[in-house]
């Protein structure tokens, strides 16, 4: 508690770029410039409420639900095989979910579109074995792969250190007791590792529904999710106001889920990540 | 007997990474018996006890259950149930759903469910717990959990993994009252696993002494303190004076280099032997009195009696006595024949 005054420097940072940007976002979301002056409206968040912008949003929330599933459907049975104690090549294999992520986010994408384009690597080698070719570039496809293969680790990773902890004698009493392995990995395994889950859940839809560079790349712009918009807003359109509006949209969106995920987590009594 | 015979276990062996866990282990569990594995760590005891639950297969040898053989029964499907040495209850559920797991799992009725839960918790002296999380109790609350969540599916047979081990002394002597008189009244098979040789003397019907994966001696408390096989045993189970010796014939053993009667027999003329004196049976005399003697090298009041160490020629005896010597006096010693032990040499590996 005596160090209190190491914290002032981060304390300094966190007022110039979180507190200071959020406040920024709220005023320009609400206000509007006259010839007299800034004036209160309500404006910008009336222009949403437009079948074209709601559709954005529900796009956006969509593709980030599928890939949020894909992603827990691939990444549970990966963690559990990471946390079984005969499995030998957890090293290998831990740093080969967790390398990528040393590598830009952007290189990494831009590498899926020489991967899936028309003459691309991945349909070289399909015509060589006379197979059709694919063709999922700029298409939702795409983007939900690209959201995957970006966000899988974030699933893996907290749902492996929740399932590394439960203690062996657990799943051993409930054997004893007469669970087969299905009711042991139903009764026991999956409810002790729910706050893995839902860890995972949070950081891999949270950055998926706000992404935009996913969605350019992979999407081709065609498909315009709400962080394009957003992006549009500030860069192209000049439209501060709209922008911070469907960024104070996005937030509250953001706070909502979390809010309703840590709910079901204090009632289930696991320990939160946030 | 051979039809009372509950569990059997036939020249089971268990290597870990070259290192032999078990080696050759035979033992027959009665019905209603609680029998305690009984050694100092890394003996082998918990492995045996992880074959009969079935979380460890044995490497070789066979296990019979009334009679057939259940090497390849899974655990979940064997009559026996098992109290962990952390007690491994459900973090996530509350005491009732704890207990109630088992019969929930073989679809039992919800009412009957209830009524067994709360026989139980009467049994373990935690009625109202019910809603309690698991995690808000004590080591000797969860213990009880622990035992009633095992006992409540009326298994045939209970292992019991060092259950007391992470309790403290006073609670952990009530609790060993409580489990043998729990024990007795429902009638169930105790498999008893623990290093505490006080505990294995207090509760147990047969005690099997286990070294380096052998049983080194199965019999009931009163034989195993009072005869036991070899210096290993006979130093495990209370303290010992293990000495040299040289049993002269029949009845005549040598020791420190003086003759004493004996009540042993059977053994080799000249044959060279194990000497085993328990401490409270060596008789402080004065000086001139003792066939034996030494210094007193230090006396510490244990309560009832004080433990003396008493440095003789090339040996240090350590005497319990309610008398006190002082300290760096000459004193006598003196043992009859009766608290003469003999044993064989013998390699406990």
């Amino acid at each position: 508690m005596k160090k209190k005054w190491l914290a002032s420097p981060y304390i300094v940072w966190m007022i110039i770029f979180i507190v200071v940007p959020v406040f920024l976002v709220l005023f320009y979301s609400v206000a509007e410039q006259t010839e007299d002056g800034w004036r209160l409206t309500a404006d910008h968040f009336r222009r949403f409420v437009d079948p074209i912008y709601i559709n954005v949003l529900i796009r956006s929330v969509v593709l980030a639900l599928v890939s949020t599933v894909i992603c827990l459907l691939l990444g549970y049975p990966m963690a559990a095989i990471l946390a079984s104690k005969e499995y030998s090549r957890k090293k290998i294999m831990y740093l080969l979910i967790v390398m990528p992520m040393w590598m830009n986010f952007l290189l990494r994408t831009y590498a899926w579109m020489t991967l899936l384009e028309r003459n691309g690597v991945i349909n070289s080698i399909l015509s060589l074995l006379n197979l059709p070719a694919i063709d999922i570039l700029y298409t939702n496809k795409a983007v939900v792969l690209g959201m995957v293969y970006n966000f899988l680790p974030f699933m893996i990773l907290p749902i492996y250190s929740v399932l590394s902890k439960i203690d062996d004698s657990v799943i051993e009493a409930a054997q004893d007791l007469g669970g087969n392995n299905v009711t042991v990995f139903r009764r026991v395994v999956l409810p002790l590792s729910l706050p893995g889950v839902i860890s995972g859940i949070t950081m891999v839809f949270m950055p998926a529904v706000t992404t935009f560079v996913i969605s350019r790349l992979l999407g081709g712009g065609q498909f315009m999710l709400i962080g394009n918009l957003i992006e549009q807003q500030f860069l192209s359109s000049g439209d501060w106001g709209f922008g911070s509006a469907l960024s104070v949209i996005m937030m509250l969106l953001i706070l909502a889920s979390m809010g309703a995920m840590s709910r079901y987590e204090q009632e289930n009594g696991g320990g939160a990540l946030w | 007997m051979t039809d009372s015979i509950i569990l059997q276990l036939q020249n089971v062996s268990k290597i870990y990474d070259d290192t032999p866990a078990l080696v050759d282990l035979s033992l027959n569990i009665r019905k209603n018996e609680f029998v305690t594995l009984l050694g100092p760590s890394g003996c082998g005891k918990t492995t045996t006890l992880r074959i009969i639950g079935g979380f460890e297969e044995a490497d070789e040898g066979n296990l019979l259950f009334e009679g057939r053989n259940i090497n390849d029964l899974p655990a979940h499907k064997r009559k026996v149930n098992t109290v962990f040495q952390k007690y491994a209850l459900f973090p996530h559920m509350n005491v009732f759903d704890n207990i109630a797991f088992g019969l929930k799992i073989k679809k039992m009725e919800r009412k009957a469910i209830t009524e067994k839960v709360e026989y139980m918790l009467k049994l373990v002296n935690l009625n109202g717990f019910e809603k309690r999380s698991v995690n808000s109790l004590s080591g000797g609350q969860q213990q009880r959990v622990a035992i009633a969540r095992a006992l409540v599916n009326e298994p045939e047979v209970l292992l019991l993994d060092e259950p007391l081990g992470a309790l403290d002394l006073k609670l952990r002597k009530g609790m060993q009252v409580e489990l043998k008189n729990m024990q007795q009244s429902l009638g169930i098979t105790f498999i008893y696993v623990t290093h505490d040789q006080e505990e294995a003397l207090s509760m147990s019907d047969t005690i099997v002494v286990m070294n380096y994966g052998v049983i080194q001696q199965i019999g009931t408390p009163e034989d195993i303190y009072n005869e036991p096989k070899n210096a290993f045993v006979a130093d495990f189970i209370g303290e010992s004076n293990i000495l040299d010796g040289v049993m002269e014939e029949d009845y005549l053993v040598t020791f420190m280099g003086k003759t004493f009667q004996c009540v042993d027999k059977g053994f080799e003329p000249k044959e060279r032997i194990d000497v085993v004196i328990r401490p409270e049976d060596i008789k402080l005399v004065p000086w001139e009195e003792g066939l034996l003697g030494g210094v007193v090298q230090s006396a510490t009041f244990k309560g009832v009696h004080y433990e003396m160490i008493i440095d003789g020629e090339n040996f240090s005896w350590m005497v319990h006595s309610t008398k006190m010597a002082t300290d760096g006096s000459k004193i006598g010693l003196k043992i009859l024949p009766d608290d003469i032990h003999i044993m064989k040499k013998k390699v406990t590996q």
